[in-house]
């Protein structure tokens, strides 16, 4: 059977700009989390996010290219340039239709979607700019990808709100293993802090309060939690068949060994236990691993009162007795819910996490919750070997995504 | 302003180009417009001269002085017929 591995990482997120800054205030425990400056926030009730500050696209692209990228395709390519780059991938011109990209993404061109209904609805435009579709497209990440690296092998996107990059992880390693595809860029993109999105988000009335105080808005399995905090962000990561890695004498980070999906088939926003114990069972059966040997958990754990109670039993319903002994963390805390991109934008964490051992800590934790009492590593990162590591996504809409890595054999 | 100063200018300006690189006797492959570009420029001159551009002239536009013509055309109010059954490759009715 085919091995797939993790050859390199890029993330581009409120809390770091690069895989190291990134992982160095995850450690630190520095929320990304501040006033929204994209636009005037006064009139929302939740005026905070995990926004990227001092960006600026035109670093980045020329005028030409950055005419047809939507944010999140920005986002997506910066985070894919580092993962290129931290990799060494060089993939050779006949190789190139084994080579593809998968992104997930929920919200797609979300602020293109934005400025064009505005221009439509409030100033009366009867016509819309051109490059509308190909910017707004949930696809236009993984095509802007493709065009930029020539990857010309399996390709598409995932659109399954907060698992869509789990589920672009995940499908890419399926590709892999399965023989259509020796090398993917796989993970995920959201930028939906517009004043469109957050109003449909305020309206389902789940994010955390916090204007006083952004940086601890976001508690994951603490007693006081009281919601989400919508991020932005992208995280891509270079998966690549082991014999093909080590021929081209790549440097591996991690063995993606398992994947498990499922459906709640139940609410649109209320989680199910069964439904995402089945997709982590599914996980470890297939990377064959044992409840013992998971040393650490990157819960979805988003700070909402349900999410956290629910995933607590999740874990308690597949480990067992193991369940007190893993240590569970939320670096949402930090960066934020990043959406299509959170999937991804963990599981560098967690591969970063498992390659030098050390844990990234949960955020903000204050209170114990009788609901909540596992080891979420509370505020302080800590020293530990991991063997293997589970990062959870589990979407509104109940479909659920599990990614399992071990360190390299 | 002159019909085709605009235009180069507009060209220029959607191409991020040298406005000197655009002369009236440009085509637009020697610019590298491709279909997404051109309407992304007939676009930005229907906005800028507040009126409509059938798409059978749209699509028949490949060169500088193509677009300056037919604009022209539009902006006099003249009958532009004849334009647009040449782009859908008819023969005109009638030639004034």
């Amino acid at each position: 059977m085919r091995r797939v591995v993790v050859t390199g990482l890029g993330v581009f997120t409120s809390t770091g700009k690069d895989r190291e800054s990134f992982f160095s205030n995850l450690l630190r425990g520095r929320s990304g989390v501040r006033r929204i400056s994209q636009f005037d926030p006064s009139s929302l009730s939740v005026q905070i996010a995990a926004e990227i500050s001092d960006y600026n696209p035109a670093d980045y692209f020329d005028p030409k290219r950055l005419d047809l990228l939507d944010r999140f395709s920005q986002l997506a390519l910066i985070a894919a340039r580092e993962a290129v780059e931290s990799a060494g991938l060089k993939v050779p011109e006949a190789e190139r239709p084994r080579f593809g990209v998968v992104i997930g993404t929920g919200m797609g061109g979300a602020a293109t979607f934005d400025v064009g209904y505005y221009n439509l609805y409030a100033k009366r435009a009867t016509r819309l700019h051109p490059f509308t579709i190909p910017k707004i497209m949930h696809n236009a990440a993984t095509s802007q990808i493709c065009m930029e690296y020539g990857a010309q092998g399996p390709s598409l996107s995932t659109a399954t709100a907060c698992s869509s990059s789990g589920h672009a992880l995940g499908e890419a390693f399926h590709l892999i293993k399965f023989g259509m595809a020796d090398v993917m860029l796989a993970g995920g993109a959201d930028a939906p802090i517009t004043y469109g999105m957050m109003r449909c988000w305020e309206s389902v009335r789940v994010l955390a309060a916090g204007n006083g105080n952004p940086a601890t808005a976001c508690r994951p399995f603490s007693a006081d939690r009281d919601g989400l905090v919508i991020g932005e962000g992208a995280g891509i990561l270079v998966l690549e068949e082991l014999e093909h890695a080590k021929r081209r004498g790549a440097k591996i980070y991690a063995e993606l060994a398992g994947y498990g999906l499922s459906s709640d088939a139940s609410h649109m926003t209320q989680p199910t236990v069964a439904g995402p114990a089945r997709a982590v069972r599914m996980a470890l059966e297939e990377a064959q691993v044992s409840p013992d040997e998971v040393d650490y958990i990157n819960a979805h754990g988003t700070g909402t009162r349900l999410n956290d109670a629910t995933e607590t039993r999740v874990i308690k319903e597949v480990f067992g007795e193991r369940a007190r002994r893993i240590a569970v963390s939320s670096t949402k805390s930090m960066h934020g819910h990043t959406m299509g991109a959170t999937g991804a934008v963990e599981l560098v964490a967690t591969v970063m996490a498992l390659e030098r051992g050390i844990i990234p800590p949960t955020a903000n934790y204050t209170q114990p919750d009788p609901e909540c009492d596992l080891d979420y590593v509370p505020n302080q990162a800590r020293e530990k070997p991991i063997r293997v590591a589970v990062s959870n996504s589990f979407a509104f809409g109940g479909l659920n995504a599990v990614l399992l890595v071990r360190k390299p054999q | 302003m002159d019909v085709a100063n605009k235009v180069m200018e507009i060209i220029a300006r959607e191409q991020h180009l040298d406005p000197c690189k655009v002369t009236i006797d440009s085509t637009f492959a020697e610019l590298g417009i491709d279909s997404l570009d051109g309407v992304n420029i007939l676009f930005a001159l229907e906005e800028e001269f507040k009126i409509d551009i059938p798409d059978a002239v749209a699509q028949n536009m490949k060169s500088v002085r193509q677009v300056v013509d037919s604009l022209t055309r539009v902006l006099e109010g003249k009958d532009i017929s004849d334009l647009v059954a040449i782009a859908k490759g008819e023969t005109p009715a009638a030639s004034n």
